[in-house]
């Protein structure tokens, strides 16, 4: 383990920035934290974490696939795809770089997909130990341990210093980086801190959430029952859940004719909206409680039942504070793991 | 550059061929600019076909993988970019994609089995693929048995095909019904489910079904009164689909993806499923 005093984070940031782009949760002029690149003197947010999820980096709302020019009954594709440019993250919590295992086994399973996996190889994850967790956060549920996040590098920042302790070959390549910056170091401030944050989480109101209930083969068990219709009574479909959520991953495929060509693009969708399953002759999700169900069975159900029992869902607790009639999956789990 | 293989970016597949089946289907022969097959593919795979600017939708293949020149599809007129694809001419270039989806299991659980196939509607474009590479290889399967409806007499897809050579063909019976009465018309008159149950058939038979929705529910229910076990019935699901490898989310039903785990499922998978298909 390293550590630096805080009052040389700039220079190390600077360091890290020198040889790859680096972004970290930067407080935004209305007071949200929002993921941004890091320019000589910006400072790290405070904030418990940011109001989008890190998923952006990796899978963005919108993205060129491709593009097209036509001439007469002529087609031409154009690859678009460019390789990316390193960059770094820091500042990742330990909910969020959970979900890139769970994003990776839907983009990188066959067939690959080439655009999030060029950016996976070229991004490094320099994660950031929670202290202050909220009464939204639940993501030991999922065995996460937000004092102990996971990452190529993980960091602890105290009072004073910063610890950096890499767990990948891509995170022992970038604290070589900033070898002349840091100092070898006992994890003994760490440990404490872990101990205090252990503390806290075992005091938050959703500590006692648990998945007993949920996993692969529970389809019949669960899917008719009749909380569903009073749990998604209020839902209004905006899709706010879905959009915040570091692991939904549904997208849409559309072209946009410019006028001077084809782009065939992709970006995020959702299944919480009515034309998600929409077809020319039919729709199999008509009404708001299927597609409220879907959400939230693909990811205590069908996802697990297809990942070694791995939940979709990391407790960040986005959707708990964003959604605008203060429906979530904890009051799902509750209901329906009979709280 | 990134160099990597991508799924989503298709080849260039040209239109050699437009055949009027029905009022509202047409058969649309395909090849690569080069007149090569764009790939190779088993009965009841599909492919992404599109139109740049109008969109991508997927499509079963309903020529049999047997045939080494092209590749047919036949399109039922029903939405943006089916409209846009019945308005083009020989010559015209499109984009594919494929093949996607598991096949039906013409070398293992159908190899030497007596086969039943019932379609209705457009529904027969898939089953045209495993009925043809069962006609192809005749000796590794039994005596097969052909159901197929629609509307009308105008409405059947794949007419001469049907009497010039599938009903010429040694071992192979063909049934073919109507929904109403029309001029000109002296075979069978009446739904498929019901036409099923009037020919009665023998259960020692590997039934493959296709169709709307409704005709596929009451066809099963049919052959399951008639003593078929539904590990002896198949068919092919078909819901909205963006990218074909089961990661755009949309053909998600319980733990399977329609376009990787299915399109074609045996009926008692279908039951283990919840009913959002």
């Amino acid at each position: 383990m390293r550590k630096c005093s805080l009052n040389s984070l700039q220079s190390v940031f600077g360091k890290i920035a020198s040889s790859a782009l680096l972004y970290l949760p930067v407080d935004s002029a209305d007071g949200r934290a929002v993921f941004s690149k890091w320019d000589d003197g910006t400072p790290l947010s405070n904030a418990l974490n940011t109001v989008r999820s890190p998923k952006d980096f990796f899978f963005p709302q919108t993205e060129d696939l491709m593009r097209f020019k036509t001439e007469g009954k002529s087609i031409e594709v154009i690859d678009v795809r460019e390789e990316t440019e390193d960059f770094v993250v820091f500042g990742v919590r330990a909910c969020d770089v959970k979900s890139f295992d769970i994003l990776d086994r839907v983009f990188l399973a066959e067939p690959r997909d080439s655009y999030y996996a060029s950016r996976r190889d070229h991004g490094v994850i320099v994660s950031l130990a929670c202290t202050r967790p909220s009464e939204t956060c639940f993501c030991s549920t999922f065995g996460i341990d937000a004092a102990s996040p996971a990452g190529d590098v993980s960091c602890w920042k105290t009072e004073s210093e910063m610890f950096w302790q890499a767990n990948t070959e891509k995170g022992e390549a970038l604290i070589k980086k900033i070898e002349e910056l840091t100092e070898e170091c006992s994890d003994e401030a760490v440990k404490e801190q872990q101990e205090k944050t252990a503390r806290i989480m075992k005091k938050l109101p959703l500590a006692g959430l648990n998945t007993d209930a949920f996993g692969g083969g529970k389809t019949e068990e669960l899917f008719d029952r009749p909380e569903w219709t009073e749990l998604s009574e209020a839902c209004l479909g905006c899709g706010t859940c879905t959009f915040v959520c570091p692991t939904c991953q549904c997208y849409d495929i559309k072209d946009f004719n410019t006028g001077n060509g084809v782009i065939r693009y992709r970006c995020w969708d959702s299944c919480m909206y009515s034309e998600f399953t929409k077809m020319a002759h039919g729709n199999n999700r008509l009404s708001q409680k299927e597609r409220f169900r879907q959400r939230f069975m693909h990811k205590l159900v069908y996802y697990p039942e297809n990942n070694d029992g791995l939940f979709s869902c990391v407790g960040c607790g986005r959707c708990l504070s964003k959604c605008p009639i203060s429906m979530n999956i904890a009051k799902v789990m509750k209901k329906l793991g009979g709280e | 550059m990134n160099r990597r293989e991508e799924t989503l970016i298709p080849k260039i597949g040209v239109i050699t061929d437009v055949r009027i089946d029905t009022p509202d289907i047409k058969t649309f022969r395909v090849v690569t600019p080069d007149g090569k097959k764009a790939f190779d593919h088993r009965p009841g795979q599909c492919a992404m076909l599109s139109v740049p600017g109008v969109g991508e939708a997927m499509f079963s293949i309903t020529s049999s993988p047997t045939n080494e020149e092209f590749m047919e599809f036949s399109i039922k007129k029903c939405g943006c970019v089916t409209e846009w694809l019945h308005q083009a001419e020989v010559g015209q270039q499109i984009t594919i994609r494929g093949p996607y989806g598991k096949p039906f299991p013409v070398d293992d659980e159908f190899a030497g089995k007596n086969m039943l196939f019932i379609a209705g509607g457009v529904g027969l474009a898939p089953l045209r693929s495993v009925i043809n590479y069962c006609r192809h290889y005749r000796d590794r399967y039994g005596k097969i048995d052909i159901v197929y409806g629609s509307r009308s007499k105008d409405d059947l897809l794949d007419y001469r095909e049907i009497i010039d050579e599938w009903m010429t063909d040694a071992g192979v019976d063909v049934h073919l019904t109507i929904d109403r009465e029309e001029d000109g018309w002296d075979g069978h008159v009446g739904f498929v489910p019901n036409y099923v149950k009037e020919l009665g058939f023998d259960t020692d038979k590997t039934a493959v079904l296709c169709g709307p929705p409704i005709m596929i529910k009451f066809t099963l229910d049919g052959l399951v009164s008639l003593g078929f076990d539904k590990t002896q019935i198949y068919t092919t699901l078909e819901l909205r689909m963006k990218c074909g490898v089961g990661k755009c989310g949309r053909c998600n039903v319980g733990a399977k993806y329609v376009c990787k785990d299915g399109p074609v499922f045996r009926c008692d998978e279908l039951d283990e499923l919840p009913d959002e298909y």
